[in-house]
């Protein structure tokens, strides 16, 4: 039984080894960790083609688990792409490396606007390369409603009952309630989580869905009149039915943005350099962003914005709208602990 | 290790080792401890709290009616495969198993489709000047997820046991003037039951956690155990919470398997494979 087991031993190390060689081999690679479908993957083709150096490509679907496989350590990543609130804990770990973004082509191509949106984790521009931005809204068909929708406050009167669609994640169906109610979606005071608790579960009979990927979809079937939708799926199912419309509530949402960033342990910073630069070259950012459907942080790709696009808010929100967002910010975890309970309270419902 | 056809078995055992046995070991370990790592029974007690438990609860209604359900379907149909030719039954387990070799989740979206308010069926009863329903997102629509996801490992199994039933068998209950029920009752109901219990181990168990076709067609509303875990992993990131329910719903699976297996005579077990 003893020989048997180390003969099993051996083999897993065996292929263990060899796997890990097969890597190794590689001649000038990096190793790029994204959100799933926030790249054009024919950019990654290009990249190859015209610098030569392979790209080993990951994704994770969401910033939480994003982080938990790179802190897992079993990839050593060389750049990683998440958004304001996880980079803000990955620098306050030692995570990331200071990049010199002076020495890129394609430098001036970076927005102000996404630079100033970073200000208070990155203020003097070392770390973060703005990618994408978005924000939280409500998508509508407007054939359904009755006129405009301007507040969240169609999602709880009761005027759409069985025709809205909320998201299905705690964070974002929270700071929906919250902001309704006048609070920070950053808040950590429990009688203002309890009383937006109480609401979202008041609002459970109205609710036709909670969704996360479906909502778009769902809106240009016509099988809902409106849903919470992140800004550039809403954007994507405009492409789809121009008549659609989306609304940064007057109460105000959350807007995020989502940087690349180099590792504390990046292995080939020249290469992740000039991934990085690339990805701010002009028609590669626009390639992206028809891709990706996000707001974009290059101003060659904001200055091309059609007129449809410059007046649709999901891709280019006024500042004023802008205003009455606000940035996650990392929860604490009793606060955290809280919230996940009250959400599966409201799903026991 | 002379034997060749031991040999052979390593990579399985190793299969086993690293992608069963060690991930068990690891999900214990967070069951049995705190976030500090220090022991603790607080993440298994925690299925007494009522959302646990109404979840808990819930899950074990939702799959023992989706069991039931497949039973009643799988019987019927099996009893007429049973009548058919060799081609005609090869073709129809065919046709049973074709939906498989698709994606589950493709398929639970297809399903969405179909339901939705301005999905096909609706179409339809459109069409047949049917007045539409609005099934979409509510238990009905997961129960027919639910159903049509694991109605085949409820089939293959009884269908088994009742290919192998001698048509003498039935021809001699009925020279001796037993009546079609009869012969269901006495003869091929008792001789399918290890397929159907094998059945119901593989449409019970994995009916209680399916938490993808809660939230697809469920619309997110209903709270299997599954999603309590799911969300304990992936929003919360309570690991050692999740790993505590899901040793729960593991020991809640073995008693459940031995319960069924127990009857099972020695020797006669069935299994779709």
């Amino acid at each position: 039984m003893k020989k048997k087991i180390i003969f099993a031993a051996l083999l897993t190390a065996f292929v263990a080894l060899s796997l890990s060689a097969c890597k190794s081999q590689a001649k000038d690679s990096i190793t790029v960790f994204n959100y799933s479908m926030y790249i054009d993957p024919e950019i990654l083709d290009q990249f190859e083609e015209e610098s030569g150096i392979h790209v080993n490509y990951e994704e994770a679907p969401t910033p939480e688990e994003l982080y938990t496989k790179y802190k897992s350590g079993a990839i050593s990543y060389d750049l990683l792409c998440s958004s304001e609130y996880m980079l803000q804990r990955l620098m306050s770990e030692g995570e990331l490396k200071e990049v010199d973004f002076s020495s890129f082509e394609n430098k001036d191509n970076m927005s102000s606007r996404c630079m100033e949106m970073c200000k208070d984790i990155d203020p003097e521009h070392k770390y973060l390369m703005p990618y994408f931005w978005g924000t939280v809204g409500i998508l509508y068909d407007p054939d359904k409603t009755n006129g405009e929708i301007t507040s969240w406050d169609s999602l709880f009167n009761g005027e759409y009952s069985g025709n809205f669609i909320m998201q299905d994640s705690m964070r974002d169906s929270f700071m929906v309630a919250l902001k309704y109610l006048g609070y920070s979606a950053n808040t950590t005071d429990e009688a203002e989580l309890l009383e937006a608790k109480e609401l979202l579960i008041s609002q459970k009979p109205q609710v036709q869905a909670y969704h996360v990927d479906e909502v778009r979809d769902e809106i240009i079937g016509g099988n809902a009149a409106l849903g919470v939708i992140y800004s550039g799926e809403g954007y994507y199912a405009y492409q789809e039915n121009d008549r659609l419309k989306y609304c940064i509530p007057k109460e105000g949402s959350n807007y995020w943005i989502d940087c690349f960033c180099m590792t504390k342990d990046c292995k080939n910073v020249e290469g992740a350099k000039k991934f990085m630069d690339f990805l701010c070259r002009e028609d590669i950012a626009q390639k992206n962003f028809d891709y990706v459907c996000y707001s974009s942080a290059m101003n060659s790709v904001v200055d091309n914005y059609s007129d449809a696009e410059k007046n649709f808010p999901a891709v280019n929100p006024s500042d004023e709208e802008l205003k009455r967002c606000e940035m996650f910010k990392q929860l604490p975890k009793e606060t955290t602990e809280k919230m996940g309970e009250y959400w599966k309270e409201l799903k026991a419902r | 290790m002379g034997n060749p056809r031991k040999v052979c078995a390593y990579p399985y055992i190793i299969w086993i080792i690293g992608f069963t046995v060690i991930p068990l070991g690891i999900i214990v370990k967070y069951a049995l401890t705190d976030s500090t790592g220090v022991f603790s029974l607080y993440n298994i007690l925690a299925i007494a709290q009522p959302v646990h438990l109404k979840a808990l609860i819930f899950s074990t209604e939702v799959a023992v009616i989706c069991t039931l359900i497949c039973i009643l379907l799988s019987y019927p149909l099996v009893m007429s495969l049973k009548r058919l030719g060799y081609m005609g039954k090869r073709f129809s387990i065919f046709v049973l198993i074709l939906p498989m070799w698709i994606n589950f989740v493709l398929r639970l979206l297809a399903w969405q489709m179909i339901l939705s308010n301005n999905g096909l069926l609706n179409a339809l009863l459109e069409l047949l000047h049917l007045p539409t329903i609005a099934i979409a997102n509510t238990k009905t629509a997961m129960m027919i997820g639910l159903v049509y996801d694991y109605l085949p490992y409820m089939i293959l199994p009884i269908y088994n046991c009742i290919d192998e039933i001698d048509d003498d068998l039935i021809d001699a209950a009925r020279d001796l003037g037993a009546n079609g029920f009869t012969v269901f009752l006495k003869i091929i109901f008792p001789l399918t039951i290890p397929g159907l219990l094998s059945g119901i181990v593989m449409v019970f168990v994995p009916s209680m956690t399916s938490f993808v076709t809660a939230n697809v067609l469920g619309g997110g509303k209903y709270q299997l155990i599954g999603n309590v875990i799911e969300q304990e992993f992936m929003t919360t990131m309570d690991w050692n919470l999740g790993s505590g329910l899901s040793l729960i719903l593991m020991i809640f699976t073995l008693i459940s398997m031995v319960f069924t297996s127990g009857n099972e005579e020695p020797g006669k077990e069935s299994a779709i494979w």
